[in-house]
C-alpha cells in the first residue's frame, strides 16, 4: 500500500495475530501469522497504534498520541508500512 | 534501519528479540560441519517440565518465537508436546530438522498451524554436493519430508542452506527446489564453529565466491532469508537487507539442551558462556545480569578494523569466526572482504586455535544394530 493509499480517515485496528512488545526505542511487532516482525521507532507510534481500536480514525488516534501537523505524513507513511504487512488493518467501524 | 535504532540493539534489550534453543545433542546424522558437535544426546538433558517452565519464562518476557534445533529436535519423545505447549503460550515455534520424521501425518499436522515453521536442512541442491556434508541417504529424507510438507498443503516452509565452496555455484539451484515445493530459500552463513571449527578451512567459501553471493543476494533482495548472517558482505557496497549488526547477548542469545546460554547459536564454548537456566533467577537472570551479556552491551572498540572505510557497514564481522579460528575479536572477521583476514589468518599457528567445547560427536559412525555401549549412545530414533 502506497502512503497515498492509506486513508487516516477510516477505522483502524492492529491484526489480531499481532503482539506488541513495548521497547525504550518504542516497540517490537510480531505477527504470528506471516512470521513478520516489524519495529516502531518512536514511543508515539506506539502510542498512536495502541489508540487505533479505540479511535474512529486513524487520524483520531495519532492525534491522541500528540502527533500533529507537520509530523503527520512520517506517520502516515509508518502506518501505510504497517497496512502493506498486515500488521494493522482496516476495521468495520 | 536508522541509527539509533541500530544503536538500541548493540546496547541491548531486556529481552531477546528471538534465540535459538538446542533441545536435545542427539541427532541421527553427523554433519561434518556441525555447529554444535552433535550426536550423543546428553544425561543431563533438561526434563519436559523444565522445558516447560523455560516456555513460560519465554512467554513472561514476551519473547516472539523461538528457533529451536539440535542435534535433531524432533528425535525428543516430547518434542510435539512442547511445541504444543510453546504454541498455546503465545511463543511461536520454528524448527530446524534434516526431515527424517517429517512424516505424511506429522507434514498435515504442521500445515494445519499457523505457529509452527519448519526449516529443512540441505547442503546440496545435488545429492552429491549435500551428501559429501550430511552425510549418506540425507538428501533423499530431505527430499521426501519436502514432498511430505508440500503435498500437505503447507507453504512457505523454509529450506536451510548452509553456504559452502562446493554449493555457492548451485544458489539458482537451490531457488529453484524452493519454488519447486512452495517453500522459501534460507541461506546462511558457514561459521568455524562445532565441527565446523575443523572442516571450515576445506569448506568455506572462495573470496570470488564471496562476491557471487553478494551479487546473488543484491539480485534476488528480500525473496531470500539470510538470518542477517551475511552483514560482513556488506563492505561490498550496498547493505544486505536486516540489522546487519552482530546480535549476540544483545538481541539473540543460544540455549543448549542442559540449559547453558551462549551468546549466540555460532559460539558454544566456555568463552561465549552466560549461565545457565537452572541457576537461581533463572534464563531472565541470565539475560539481564549476566557479566558476559552486560559486557557485550558496552561499547566495543573495534581495534584495527576502526581505521577501515567500511567499518560503519561490516561492523568488524562476526565475533564467532574470528574467536574460532584464531583471531582477535577486535580485528577484522576471517573472511573479511577487503582481504584484511588473510594476514593475520595465515600467521595463527597450527593447532593454536580454540577446542570446541563441549563436544557430542559420537566417538565412531554409529550403524544400525550396533550395541551401543552407554545408553547416550542409543540412536535417537
Amino acid at each position: 500500500m502506497s502512503t497515498k493509499d492509506f486513508d487516516l480517515d477510516g477505522a483502524w485496528r492492529l491484526h489480531p495475530s499481532v503482539a506488541v512488545r513495548p521497547e525504550r526505542f518504542g516497540a517490537l511487532l510480531y505477527h504470528f501469522g506471516t512470521r513478520r516482525l516489524s519495529f516502531l521507532k518512536t514511543p508515539a507510534l506506539l502510542d498512536a497504534v495502541q489508540r487505533l481500536d479505540s479511535s474512529e480514525s486513524a487520524r483520531a488516534a495519532l492525534a491522541g498520541a500528540g502527533v500533529t501537523g507537520g509530523e503527520i505524513p512520517a506517520y502516515q507513511r509508518a502506518l501505510a508500512g504497517l497496512a502493506a504487512t498486515d500488521m494493522i488493518c482496516e476495521r468495520a467501524s | 534501519m536508522t541509527a539509533t535504532l541500530l544503536d538500541e540493539f548493540e546496547l541491548g534489550l531486556d529481552a531477546p528479540i528471538c534465540l535459538t534453543w538446542e533441545l536435545t545433542y542427539a541427532c541421527n546424522l553427523a554433519c561434518t560441519h556441525c555447529l554444535s558437535s552433535s550426536g550423543r544426546r546428553d544425561p543431563r538433558e533438561l526434563s519436559t517440565d523444565e522445558c516447560k517452565a523455560l516456555i513460560d519464562t519465554f512467554e513472561r518476557m514476551q519473547i516472539f518465537y523461538v528457533n529451536i534445533g539440535g542435534g535433531e529436535p524432533t528425535v525428543r519423545s516430547d518434542f510435539w508436546e512442547l511445541v504444543d505447549y510453546a504454541t498455546a503460550h503465545h511463543v511461536g515455534v520454528k524448527f530446524s530438522t534434516n526431515g527424517i520424521k517429517i512424516t505424511p501425518a506429522i507434514a498435515q499436522r504442521l500445515a494445519d498451524s499457523d505457529y509452527v515453521d519448519v526449516q529443512i536442512s540441505l547442503d546440496g541442491a545435488t545429492a552429491e554436493v549435500n551428501d559429501a556434508v550430511r552425510g549418506r541417504g540425507s538428501y533423499a529424507t530431505a527430499i521426501r519430508a519436502m514432498e511430505n510438507l508440500h503435498a500437505a498443503g503447507m507453504r512457505n516452509f523454509k529450506i536451510s542452506v548452509v553456504m559452502t565452496r562446493h554449493n555457492v555455484g548451485q544458489l539458482d539451484a537451490f531457488k529453484a527446489i524452493a519454488d519447486r515445493y512452495d517453500a522459501q530459500l534460507r541461506i546462511t552463513r558457514l561459521r568455524p564453529a562445532g565441527r565446523g571449527a575443523e572442516t571450515w578451512h576445506e569448506l568455506h567459501p572462495y573470496p570470488e565466491q564471496q562476491r557471487e553471493l553478494y551479487d546473488w543476494l543484491v539480485a534476488n533482495g528480500e525473496g531470500v532469508l539470510t538470518g542477517d548472517s551475511f552483514f560482513h558482505l556488506s563492505a561490498y557496497g550496498e547493505a544486505l537487507p536486516g540489522l546487519n549488526l552482530c546480535g549476540a547477548g544483545r538481541v539473540v542469545c543460544l540455549v543448549d539442551p542442559v540449559g547453558d546460554v551462549y551468546a549466540c547459536p555460532f559460539a558454544i564454548h566456555e568463552q561465549f558462556l552466560a549461565g545457565n537456566v537452572r541457576d537461581a533467577g533463572g534464563f531472565e537472570r541470565v539475560w539481564r545480569e549476566s557479566e558476559l551479556f552486560l559486557d557485550l552491551r558496552s561499547p566495543q572498540t573495534g581495534g584495527a578494523c576502526t581505521k577501515c572505510s567500511s567499518y560503519d557497514a561490516c561492523r568488524g564481522g562476526c565475533m564467532a569466526a574470528k574467536f574460532f579460528t584464531g583471531l582477535p575479536l577486535d580485528g577484522p572477521d576471517p573472511e573479511c572482504v577487503k582481504g584484511h583476514g588473510e594476514l593475520p589468518l595465515a600467521a595463527v599457528p597450527a593447532g593454536s586455535t580454540p577446542r570446541p567445547s563441549p563436544d557430542h560427536s559420537r566417538a565412531v559412525p554409529v550403524t544400525i544394530g550396533r550395541r551401543p555401549d552407554r545408553a547416550c549412545d542409543t540412536s535417537p530414533l
